[in-house]
């Protein structure tokens, strides 16, 4: 692979970050143009009041002003405060990603390996009952709306069965520290993770099944038999690596919707995720909050694009030197 | 022992393929000799079943297909292997030479593991430099700088890519090679290069070869015995000159026709073709199967059934008008 390659890429990320940035600035003034009106709707501001907060907010001046503070501000990682808690945005993301890494990071990773694993055993035994039987479980679980699967497993597993807690990430009333502490977050986990699990799941088993099934009908396998490899051998070493190709890619893309992924299942379990924080933001609506969750969830798609296309070129030589 | 038993016996082989309505017959009854070292063309349209006769010799058909018959391998039936024996007699006893296109090579891997694969598995414990320099000296063998076992499929010619899968037929040293359309997607000019290398280590090696092509005029010059297939059998078999230079059976004799001699004006003005297709394997005509194809057809064709009957000395032909045809034509 050559340092080209990479640089082209790489560049053609960072356009696709700027073009998002300015994107932004203006997607959030079509929203709202006087949000300190509609804020402290209801409410008696004085003229001097109002003022002081539109400075607050970097509302004064012409929106070229605006655009080109904002640029520097961006850049500087400052996204303003949060209307809600009056805090940096910058700061809140940063204190509420690791939940939201921890959930949707498993469950991604969770999803994509069982995922694949049947749909190999799908396509290497298709037509049989466990073909049939797997085919019909994914597609089940991918057709249902995440939130809907969510609030199935709470009400069963949680409410009904007691087994699992409702929401939230530790126990409040707990005071465990250390591996106990671990242990509880991870009863706390277990469902939101399994929903999600389950919810990406089938994309992966179907795209891998079919994108198996297309490569056992490849010449090379033919080879790779007549060479006298056993058929395991056969599967690993010349089918499925190349069956994953697309998978690959996939995964990649989906990696990046970690930190976005979960809305739904984060509020459904009260995930004191970016997810749920989203959720608050959009209630409020808490504009800064948004913009800076937003340019947070575009940035990280772009990065995992840009692997995906890296690593896609590392895997397969066709698209290295082409 | 090979005075006695030859190295490849094929005894009434047939091939039928599952198919939702109907089975498909493609190979119906077909029967071949080869000695150690000996050539043999096998020529035909596309769909006359030379491929399936080729996939059945090493059971590389897709499963749920019905082959039945005898494949002796040295006396010993490849249709009834254990699996592991026939991987064993895979490519040590018999390789392939498939046609190079560019999905016969896996795409992402590299061509020289693709050849070490081959060796590693077949004598196991075979130390990394070894393979590393077999696979060099066999590259250099059909012509190519060793260093080219680095590159992948894509960055090698159509021309190379049937030069490595040759080499990666012989990296186990098999005593009988299947060239399966060989030369089929190659120009002419490297056609001709590929042909000149395979009869060159066919005789280096004393390999008996098995030749499958559409193109007569290519196994004439390259084999000393020719059959060619119509409609999953044989129709005629003999030793090659005389069977191209003077047909018996009128396939062949269309066969032959097919190909422009050059500088020939006759040829020019009238390019001998063969009318219609070949006939669904699902619903062949009675009789002989070429019968509503062929120029010199009688009305006993569409009605009595043919097979190999004698036409000269080590030669058959499957048509009524045969010389040892004991059908009154």
């Amino acid at each position: 692979m050559t340092a080209g390659f990479i640089s082209k890429k790489v560049l053609g990320a960072l356009v696709t970050l700027i073009f998002v940035v300015c994107f932004n600035f203006f997607l959030f003034r079509v929203v709202d143009a006087d949000p300190v009106a509609n804020l402290f709707r209801g409410k008696e501001l004085s003229q001097s009041q109002r003022a002081e907060l539109r400075e607050e907010f970097g509302l004064n001046g012409s929106q070229g002003e605006q655009f080109v503070k904002y640029l520097g501000q961006t850049a500087q990682l400052n996204f303003g405060r949060s209307y809600s808690t009056n805090q940096p945005v910058w700061d809140e993301i940063k204190k509420k990603a690791g939940a939201t890494i921890a959930l949707v990071g498993i469950a991604a990773v969770l999803s994509a390996v069982i995922g694949i694993m049947l749909g190999i055993a799908a396509a290497w035994r298709r037509r049989t009952k466990a073909d049939y039987g797997i085919t019909a479980f994914t597609m089940g679980a991918y057709s249902m709306p995440e939130f809907w699967l969510g609030m199935l497993l709470l009400t069963f597993f949680a409410v009904k069965l007691g087994w699992f807690p409702v929401g939230g990430i530790t126990d409040p009333d707990s005071s465990a520290t250390g591996l106990a502490k671990l242990a509880d977050q991870a009863h706390h986990m277990f469902l939101p993770a399994l929903t999600l699990t389950l919810a990406y799941l089938g994309e992966y088993t179907i795209i891998m099944r079919s994108s198996l099934l297309d490569t056992m009908r490849e010449d090379y396998l033919v080879l790779a038999r007549a060479k006298g490899l056993r058929d395991v051998l056969v599967r690993n070493r010349h089918a499925v690596p190349n069956a994953l190709l697309p998978v690959v890619a996939l995964m990649a893309i989906n990696f990046g919707f970690v930190l976005s992924g979960a809305i739904a299942v984060e509020a459904i379990f009260s995930w004191p995720g970016l997810g749920l924080a989203t959720y608050e933001a959009l209630k409020g609506p808490d504009l800064p909050m948004l913009q800076g969750l937003f340019l947070v969830f575009s940035a990280s798609v772009i990065l995992f694009n840009l692997i995906a296309d890296i690593l896609y070129a590392w895997l397969d030589p066709r698209v290295r030197t082409s | 022992m090979s005075g006695q038993v030859p190295l490849l016996s094929v005894r009434d082989l047939h091939v039928t393929y599952a198919a939702a309505e109907r089975p498909v017959p493609a190979v119906r009854g077909v029967d071949i000799e080869l000695e150690v070292g000996e050539t043999l063309g096998l020529a035909g349209e596309s769909g006359c079943g030379k491929s399936s006769l080729a996939g059945a010799l090493l059971r590389l058909l897709p499963g749920g297909t019905e082959v039945t018959g005898e494949v002796l391998l040295d006396g010993e039936d490849v249709l009834t292997m254990k699996p592991g024996r026939l991987r064993a007699v895979r490519w040590t006893d018999l390789a392939i030479v498939f046609q190079g296109a560019l999905h016969t090579l896996n795409p992402v891997q590299r061509v020289g593991d693709q050849i070490g694969e081959a060796i590693r598995l077949h004598s196991k414990g075979t130390s990394h430099a070894k393979v590393r320099e077999r696979v060099g000296e066999l590259l250099e063998l059909v012509g190519l700088p060793a260093r080219r076992a680095r590159d992948y499929p894509h960055q090698l010619s159509g021309g190379q890519r049937q030069r490595v899968l040759i080499g990666l037929a012989l990296a186990c040293e098999p005593r009988l090679l299947i060239a399966d359309e060989p030369t089929t997607a190659l120009d002419v000019m490297v056609q001709a290069q590929v042909l000149r290398l395979l009869e060159d280590l066919q005789e280096r090696f004393g390999l008996a070869t098995i030749f499958i092509t559409h193109d007569l005029s290519t196994l004439a010059s390259v084999c000393r015995r020719l059959a060619v297939m119509y409609a999953g059998r044989i129709v005629e078999q003999g030793p090659s000159h005389d069977v191209f230079a003077a047909p018996t059976h009128p396939y062949t004799r269309a066969l032959a026709g097919a190909f422009p001699v050059i500088g020939d004006q006759a040829f020019r003005m009238a390019p001998a073709g063969l009318p219609g297709d070949p006939p669904d394997p699902r619903h062949l005509p009675e009789g002989c199967p070429f019968h509503p194809r062929c120029p010199a057809a009688v009305e006993t064709c569409s009605s009595v059934p043919v097979e190999l009957w004698p036409a000269g000395p080590g030669r058959a032909a499957a048509c009524i008008h045969a010389p040892g045809s004991p059908v009154p034509a």
